[in-house]
């Protein structure tokens, strides 16, 4: 009867939800396998933003947060300044290529004095 | 003859080695004993002359699942401690001619064994079968390492869970490409996978992404075969002994079809159409 109900409202089976769980904890663990590559994301995100303000490098941070049914990459990239007399030079930059659908890219961008855990 | 003797290094004439493929998974449970003993079983009844060796040292359980518990003197350290020679330690299945059981030690420690000895016990064994099948504990440690270092090939074992896939995306991940690892569904159960209850082979190798020797269903007979250390690959009258059978055939380079969730479903499909199932 149970099952009869998830069908008709559309609900998924549990092997679509094993599916689903599988999905997130590999990239949860392809990630924590490959420090170097985060390094490299990290440095490349960096780069991208100094060309339009002035951020504080050594306190970058990139953490990775499960959310419900989604991987979600939170940056917490302070910035020191936003004077910049003229607009960036930076060549037309390809958009990020997303890899599976549900995982989100979000950027925090606040000055360090915001930054709540920071607070204390 | 003593171990030092059957060093193929030694060995003046060039012998053609056989094959050491170590049956492994990272998790635990997942049927990597009963595979090896089995596919041990369908290669020797080829012909194949096979050595089993049991590399779980410390929870020793491969003599139990071929039926050999009563014949076990000595075991993997009594060789690598060079107290008993290879020969001597090896046992004779009871069924078939030209398969042996090389058996872990029970009362040793994981750590207790020499990695580099374990590597050279396999080459001499590679030098006297076409066929050298390593149980690997479960874990990736030590054992792990031990069970590895002598094999050139690598069978991964996975059921169709999360937990199991997730460590088998893991151990590949540690096998690297050199072991050219390939991939047995175990304990697959066709009726939920067509419920959408249980991953199926599909989706479990979306994942994987591994060549796939074979699907072995979750059927009774093989753990009545278990109990009675009686490997059901001595058989050639089931849908699942005959699935091993032909993994055996695959491993052998037989071009044999795709294993498909059908070719072992039979039981199942039985069972279905007695309660007036049909099939499309």
């Amino acid at each position: 009867m149970i099952e009869w109900v998830r069908k008709v409202f559309g609900a998924p089976t549990s092997s679509t939800t094993a599916k689903e769980r599988l999905r997130l904890v590999l990239m949860t663990d392809h990630l924590a396998l490959a420090p170097e590559l985060i390094e490299n994301m990290k440095r490349d995100l960096v780069d991208v933003i100094s060309r339009y303000v002035e951020v504080d490098r050594e306190k970058v941070e990139v953490n990775f947060e499960r959310e419900d049914r989604a991987l979600a990459m939170l940056a917490n990239i302070p910035i020191v300044s936003v004077n910049r007399p003229s607009p960036p030079p930076a060549p037309p930059v390809e958009p990020v290529v997303a890899g599976p659908p549900p995982q989100r890219r979000r950027r925090r961008k606040k000055p360090p004095t915001q930054n709540p855990a920071a607070a204390h | 003859m003593s171990m030092h003797e059957l060093q193929p290094s030694i060995e003046p004439v060039a012998v053609k080695l056989g094959r050491a493929i170590v049956v492994t998974s990272g998790k635990g449970g997942v049927g990597k004993t009963t595979t090896t003993a089995n596919l041990g079983t369908a290669l020797a009844a080829r012909g194949a002359r096979v050595a089993l060796v049991d590399a779980d040292v410390g929870l020793r359980n491969l003599d139990i699942v071929l039926g050999l518990e009563s014949r076990v003197k000595y075991h993997v350290l009594d060789v690598l401690d060079e107290t008993v020679s290879l020969e001597d330690a090896l046992v004779a299945d009871k069924h078939c001619e030209t398969l042996f059981l090389l058996a872990a030690a029970q009362t040793r420690e994981k750590d207790e064994v020499d990695t580099e000895k374990m590597r050279l016990l396999i080459e001499s064994l590679r030098a006297s079968f076409d066929y050298v099948l390593i149980d690997c504990p479960a874990g990736i440690e030590l054992g792990f390492k031990n069970a590895v270092v002598g094999a050139g090939e690598a069978i991964v074992v996975c059921t169709p869970e999360v937990s199991a896939v997730r460590d088998v995306d893991r151990v590949v991940g540690l096998l690297g490409n050199r072991f050219k690892p390939q991939l047995i569904i175990n304990r697959l159960r066709p009726q939920l996978v067509k419920k959408g209850k249980m991953l199926s082979v599909e989706d479990v190798n979306a994942i994987l992404h591994l060549p796939l020797l074979g699907v072995i269903a979750d059927e009774p007979e093989i753990i009545i075969t278990t109990n009675r250390g009686e490997p059901l690959a001595r058989r050639h009258d089931s849908d699942t002994a005959n699935a091993y059978h032909a993994i055996a055939a695959r491993v052998a380079g037989e071009d044999v079809p795709a294993p498909t969730v059908e070719a072992n479903q039979g039981f199942f499909d039985k069972l279905g159409s007695f309660f007036g199932g049909r099939r499309a």
